[in-house]
């Protein structure tokens, strides 16, 4: 059961497969466990950036394909949804026609731009997406009209979703089974589910084709596999699942705008979760999003509390103040890439010498 | 002289500014081992990467068993009967043995009694069936390259300098397989530097010099007579095999 749930791909380390279990068990019962809005939020971002990090990690640490128009895939998916809310009303229907012309347009967008440009070298192809998401981020931005602009459209989502709403009286745990909630099991199923498609895809036939291109791409050539062919194949699919995962932010955050979706920082955030992750390694997704998004929403309140607890010391109270959390998120970045080199799961799963 | 299955007629390959290949006429006849000779630079390694497809031939056609290939993309020419072992193996050493095997088959798990013909001679891929193909030796990866080029039947195999930097004995065991190969009614068209080798294997022989072809003709003639060695090769047979680890 288990082998055909994660595809065969079995983490290989006892540390990676302990990590797995807390970060998976932590998501599962966050709602139960935690209270406030905040956390909750932390983690249905970590279960929508798992989906986002490991559907890049199928170009860059798969196939060798460095794309930087990732964030325009996943902006597409949260403004499909967001704008057939905010112009249909509230309804499954609007969510679903809204994620089907959003995955259509990124198919099309995704098809266009790997068959014209797969076939050049690796850092054209870079540049020509990066030239594409930065044109899409500005159209997005200047057809106020429709997108809403830099303030972007905030929209109501079905009743069943919203927090007024109540599955039932009574509490589980100490917690009201409302919309919130579920609207944050939505998220975390379709995570889980498309994070293990991701697995099953990377783990196939096809997945091993990718591995092949990456390595020795003239070499899958003259074993008789049509590597522009196979790029485009991967080069959709990672739209398409970044699409999905835009659609479950838009959903989460009842908003979508440029700087929560399309923004070229989210680009660097997910190279940075896939780096320190491990590239090539669809659990390095699952690591890399949990610790860089909760540093990223925690380390401010750790350097705080240090900067209070070394009050008397005169340099380091002020080397640890929460306006420098920035500056300890990059020294931890770059000891992450010195110590784990090829990632941290790269590293855990590395057999011993 | 048996039909050909390989001819190339005139060939001209232009690698950036470099002309390398200036008018190659070499024919492969079908069922045999023809042995690809010549000094480094000499352009075996075009020769065989033109006939491939992964360089195009600016001029001059190549055809293979009846049609022209000459300007078919590279999968094509795979498709069409045409396996590679290129000179560095170009084995992916992330993948496992297995999973090298499973890409070159194409059509998902090789035939298990393909396997066990292979792994008579290969021995040890068999070992090391399920272990990443990065971490086997040197002479493990040739072994697993050719078996990669072998795991289903093709009509040729071009193969480029397959004993180069191995040791005697991993040697031994290519000259079982290629003469295991040669059972099977297998063409090969062998790049090889180690005379040796080529000797005991091959039916016919072409030597290139500068990028053309300046003899081709049977093994045995080359290998009996001394003079025309010294003119192609630089130096006997004797000598040469004494010059060889």
């Amino acid at each position: 059961m288990l082998t055909r749930l994660l595809s065969g791909d079995f983490p290989r380390s006892r540390f990676l497969a302990l990590a797995l279990l807390i970060v998976f068990l932590g998501l599962a019962v966050a709602p139960f466990a935690l209270s406030g809005a905040r956390p909750l939020n932390v983690a249905a971002t970590i279960c929508v950036f798992i989906v986002l990090v490991a559907s890049y990690d199928l170009l860059l640490g798969y196939t060798g394909i460095v794309s930087f128009a990732h964030t325009m895939f996943y902006g597409i998916g949260a403004y499909g949804v967001g704008l057939s809310l905010y112009s249909l009303g509230p309804s499954w229907g609007a969510i679903l026609l809204g994620l089907t012309i959003a995955l259509v347009v990124s198919l099309a967008l995704a098809l266009v731009i790997g068959l014209f440009s797969l076939r050049v070298r690796a850092i054209f192809y870079a540049m020509i997406t990066l030239a594409v998401a930065s044109a899409f981020a500005i159209l997005a931005s200047q057809l106020s009209d429709f997108t809403g602009g830099e303030d972007g459209r905030t929209f109501r989502l079905p009743e069943m979703l919203t927090p007024g709403y109540t599955l039932f009286e009574g509490e589980i745990f100490g917690t009201s089974i409302n919309g919130r909630l579920l609207t944050y099991y939505l998220v975390f199923v379709s995570a889980v589910a498309l994070f293990l498609f991701l697995l099953r895809v990377v783990n196939s036939p096809f997945g091993r084709v990718l591995q092949a291109i990456r390595e020795n791409d003239f070499r899958a050539e003259a074993l008789g596999y049509r590597t522009v062919v196979y790029r485009t194949i991967a080069n959709c699919l990672a739209a398409l699942l970044a699409t999905c995962a835009g659609a479950l932010m838009a959903l989460w955050l009842r908003y979508t705008g440029p700087q929560t979706t399309l923004s070229f920082t989210i680009m660097m955030d997910i190279l940075l979760m896939v780096v320190i992750g491990g590239m090539g390694t669809l659990y390095g997704a699952v690591v890399g999003a949990a610790l860089f998004i909760l540093a990223q929403n925690y380390l401010q309140e750790l350097t705080g509390q240090a900067s209070h607890a070394l009050a008397g010391v005169p340099l380091l109270a002020n080397l640890f103040h929460p306006d420098r959390w920035l500056l300890w998120l990059g020294v931890l970045f770059v000891l992450s890439v010195y110590f784990f080199p090829t990632g941290i799961v790269g590293k855990l799963r590395k057999p011993n010498p | 002289m048996s039909e050909a299955l390989l001819r190339l007629a005139g060939v001209h390959t232009h690698i950036g500014q470099y002309h390398i290949l200036q008018g190659v006429d070499l024919t492969v006849p079908k069922g045999g081992l023809t042995v690809l000779l010549g000094r480094n630079g000499a352009g075996k390694t075009t020769t065989l990467r033109t006939i491939m497809g992964l360089w195009h031939a600016s001029r001059g056609s190549v055809s293979f068993d009846g049609q022209d290939i000459t300007r078919r993309a590279t999968p094509d020419i795979s498709c069409a009967g045409i396996a590679y072992v290129p000179e560095n193996m170009g084995i992916f050493s992330d993948l496992t043995v297995r999973e090298n095997l499973v890409l070159a088959a194409r059509r998902g798990e090789p035939e298990r009694a393909r396997l066990d013909w292979i792994f008579g001679f290969f021995p040890a891929l068999k070992k090391f069936w399920n272990q990443a193909a990065g971490t086997l030796s040197g002479g493990q990866k040739q072994m697993l390259a050719i078996a990669r080029a072998i795991v289903e039947p093709r009509k040729l195999l071009l193969v480029d300098e397959p004993t180069k930097g191995l040791a005697p004995a991993i040697v031994q065991s290519l000259i079982n397989a290629f003469r295991e190969l040669k059972s099977t009614e297998t063409t090969i068209l062998l790049v090889e530097q180690n005379f040796n080798f080529v000797r005991s294997l091959g039916d016919s022989v072409a030597v290139m010099d500068d990028g053309r072809i300046v003899y081709s003709g049977p093994m045995a003639e080359l290998a009996e007579d001394r003079h025309l060695q010294q003119r192609l090769l630089g130096l006997s047979l004797d000598a040469h095999q004494q010059r060889l680890p």
